[in-house]
């Protein structure tokens, strides 16, 4: 066996100290490499800030702390294997599930809204008789470029009724308007900073899909005697049903995932709680209460249902959407 | 598949979150090895976040070239725990010394985090600290696991000029501070004597602290929370009342619209701490020389009592390899004379040793300017501090407060109020239970 094993080996060996194969030989070796290498970065850093944190995750929601006794001193607090308990908790807990019908409530008025408006945006900076439009593109986008944080601060201004010039104009004028921060409005007032910081971003997305149209098609469309109208309704929006779809995919996760507005409104009024949005929950379980694993297994839940949704979304509308591509 | 991307992302992200809370406390282990020779030198790393501190800890370092001690600056106290319990866990990178607030104290004691000073040189600091703010730190029990800093002992500021165009006398029982409250809403509509906040947990305590709370105990080898009982009923029922019938605001504190309210008259009193006059001068400068302070308004007057709202002490980690250098100078940061005097100067804090306190705090602060003997009104506040433990939960049962009391003031009425109390001992006993702590 042994003799058998090493005859190729020395065969090889004389072979390669040939002439001419051994380039060959490396040249071939060196390519099969290449890819590998070059992908290397990009694999090293998915491991490393991909994988690994999501495995790290997993693993703490497995988990829990146990404390004995007063759980003072010593060895008093240990970690233990958890089994599913705090996937049932995270899901059988009722400001779990309230946090996530305020977020759907949040979406249903958010969404329609800012894809509206952001379409009626596009458009009309597409259409022939629009003036000024580079100016109004930016001033559009520009709220975009505003991080959240700062722009729910400017508007948390605007809201309180104590400090806001609306409040102030109206109280001149006789008008008694109600506070956006009473709990009946919350939603629309926080739906509003989205609103604001949103709308640029989609209808820019939706604008350069329109730019991308042949202009040949808009003269046909023309010379067939279509109004502005009829051409934005007949041709534009059905030619760039794709972008309105991914836009919505975006808006929709976001959605899930508000965070930023609320957790900052919240210290000026009484109406928003600290798991108002399920990602405020994850913060609160992780940050203020310190239980981790909690945190661990609720955004693990957090990110199966965006996956779930988006993969959901996408079936139904894919047909609508891409069906002319087939 | 972008969908795909979108949710790993979240999932990451989540994840990512929380290892930063890891990767962000390497700074600053002792390297140094348990020291036992005095003339070895130590070097020691101190997380602080008081204004300053820096410039305290230099007199110690002139004095003491053999004990190095360096402040490592922190956001604040709520950060900076989190980042110790981090180290903790993962086993190395805490300090040395940490700034803990009070009410951090159990957490870090159930986390293992603090060393036992009973068998160093802080146990002699004893006297020099009211008996009410050594419990805080001893836990009740033998050990001991801080040596205090600073207090926060409460009393009633308010604004001197509109009290006396309206000609109000100083409330010095709740009953006539209500009466107060119904004066000053009854001739202006828009003005409050003071806000219900559902912001501030340290506050609602340090008020049920005043009326007799003690929100934890150790029964045995069991816990037993007792905030749903009837010190805090009466001050929370007492407030609900108040909010009910609207002659107290219902808004938080430290809001723009709360700081506008502050400088235009609209709220005529603040029921704060003794490092309040640091907040007004901040937050409503223009109207320095018009505030006054005076004790809290009493229960009972026959016995004036009065709680804390903030306060901290200086810890030693349990990861710390000096234990016994760390100790020499948490005492001496905290009851020296000029130490104390210069963390009075410098560091803007209000002392907890008694007779630092005395001896630096002479004269008003130049907010009250107007008001000679501020120090004598806060320092007899200080002295009836009552006594309050805190659990290893408060983070849970402070968080609890912000919840359930925001939908109290939100709802305005007292049974709303009663409702939050009992939610909130609802929730803190069930943090206990769940994670496992005996519970009576």
């Amino acid at each position: 066996m042994a003799a058998t094993a090493t005859a190729p080996t020395k065969a090889e060996k004389t072979a390669s100290a040939g002439p001419g194969t051994p380039r060959k030989a490396r040249n071939f070796r060196q390519r099969a490499m290449t890819p590998y290498a070059m992908l290397t970065p990009g694999i090293v850093l998915f491991l490393v800030f991909m994988a690994a944190p999501i495995a790290y995750t997993l693993v703490l929601s497995f988990q829990q702390k146990k404390v004995s006794g007063l759980g003072l001193g010593k060895g008093a607090q240990s970690t233990v294997f958890a089994g599913f308990d705090n996937y049932i908790r995270s899901l059988t807990d009722p400001e779990f599930t309230a946090s996530v019908l305020r977020v759907l409530t949040y979406g249903a008025i958010l969404i329609p809204l800012m894809l509206g408006f952001a379409l009626l945006f596009a458009l009309l900076l597409d259409s022939r008789r629009t003036r000024a439009g580079n100016f109004s593109r930016t001033a559009i986008f520009l709220p975009y470029a505003v991080p959240a944080v700062i722009s729910s601060l400017l508007w948390g201004f605007l809201y309180l009724p104590g400090v806001s010039p609306f409040h102030f104009v109206a109280d001149r004028l006789g008008i008694a308007l109600p506070s956006l921060l009473n709990p009946d409005l919350i939603t629309f007032a926080i739906a509003n900073i989205a609103l604001w910081g949103g709308v640029g971003f989609n209808m820019i997305v939706m604008y350069t899909s329109l730019k991308a149209v042949p202009q040949e098609i808009y003269e046909a469309a023309k010379l067939d005697g279509a109004s502005e109208i009829q051409t934005a309704l007949r041709i534009k929006i059905p030619i760039i049903a794709p972008s309105v779809v991914m836009t919505a995919l975006f808006s929709m996760i976001a959605t899930l995932q508000v965070f930023a507005e609320p957790t900052t409104l919240r210290p000026l009024a009484n109406s928003l709680s600290t798991s108002w949005s399920p990602l405020m929950l994850v913060y609160r379980d992780a940050f203020t209460r310190n239980d981790i694993y909690s945190a661990a297994a609720t955004s693990i839940i957090i990110a199966l249902a965006t996956f779930a949704i988006s993969f959901l979304f996408l079936r139904i509308v894919q047909k609508r959407a891409f069906g002319q591509e087939n | 598949m972008r969908s795909s991307f979108r949710a790993s992302a979240a999932a990451m992200m989540a994840a990512a979150a929380l290892l930063t809370a890891g990767c962000s406390t390497g700074s600053g282990t002792s390297s140094v090895e348990q020291n036992t020779d005095p003339n070895q030198k130590v070097e020691l790393t101190y997380w602080a976040w008081a204004p300053n501190l820096d410039k305290v800890v230099d007199l110690w370092n002139e004095k003491n070239p053999n004990i190095h001690v360096t402040v490592n600056k922190q956001d604040g106290g709520d950060p900076a725990i989190t980042k110790l319990l981090t180290a903790v866990n993962a086993g190395s990178g805490a300090p040395d010394l940490i700034q803990a607030e009070y009410q951090k104290i159990p957490t870090l004691v159930a986390a293992d985090a603090l060393a036992d000073l009973s068998g160093t040189d802080a146990k002699d600091t004893k006297d020099a600290f009211p008996e009410a703010v050594w419990d805080s730190v001893t836990l009740g029990g033998d050990a001991l696991y801080a040596v205090p800093q600073d207090t926060g002992p409460m009393a009633f500021y308010y604004r001197a000029d509109i009290f006396e165009r309206l000609g109000l006398a100083i409330p010095t029982t709740w009953e006539e501070y209500a009466a107060a409250a119904k004066k000053v809403h009854d001739a202006d509509p828009e003005a409050y004597l003071g806000t219900f906040s559902s912001n501030d947990a340290g506050w609602f305590t340090g008020m049920a602290q005043q009326a007799g709370a003690s929100w934890w105990a150790i029964d045995g080898d069991a816990w037993s929370v007792k905030i749903a009982e009837d010190p805090t009923e009466k001050v929370a029922g007492y407030w609900g009342g108040l909010v009910e019938q609207g002659i107290i605001d219902n808004k938080p504190m430290y809001t723009p619209e709360w700081n506008a309210a502050l400088n235009n008259g609209k709220q005529v009193g603040w029921l704060s701490a003794a490092w309040a006059p640091g907040v007004l001068s901040g937050n409503a400068g223009a109207t320095a020389g018009k505030w006054k302070v005076a004790p809290m308004p009493q229960w009972d007057s026959a016995k004036p009592a009065t709680g804390n709202w903030g306060g901290s002490s200086t810890a030693v980690t349990s990861q710390s390899k000096n234990v016994a250098a760390a100790s020499r100078f948490a005492s001496w940061l905290n009851t020296d004379p000029e130490a104390v005097k210069a963390l009075v100067d410098v560091a803007g804090i209000y002392p907890a040793d008694t007779e630092g306190a005395k001896t630096a705090l002479t004269k008003a602060p130049e907010f009250f300017s107007n008001q000679p003997d501020f120090y004598d009104v806060v320092g007899k506040a200080a002295q009836s501090v009552t006594s309050f433990s805190y659990g290893p939960n408060v983070n849970v049962a402070y968080n609890a407060y912000n919840d359930q009391f925001a939908k109290a003031a939100q709802a305005k009425t007292k049974s709303a109020f009663l409702d939050a109390v009992a939610g909130m001992q609802q929730v803190t006993v069930d943090d206990l239970k769940k994670t496992g702590f005996t519970v009576k």
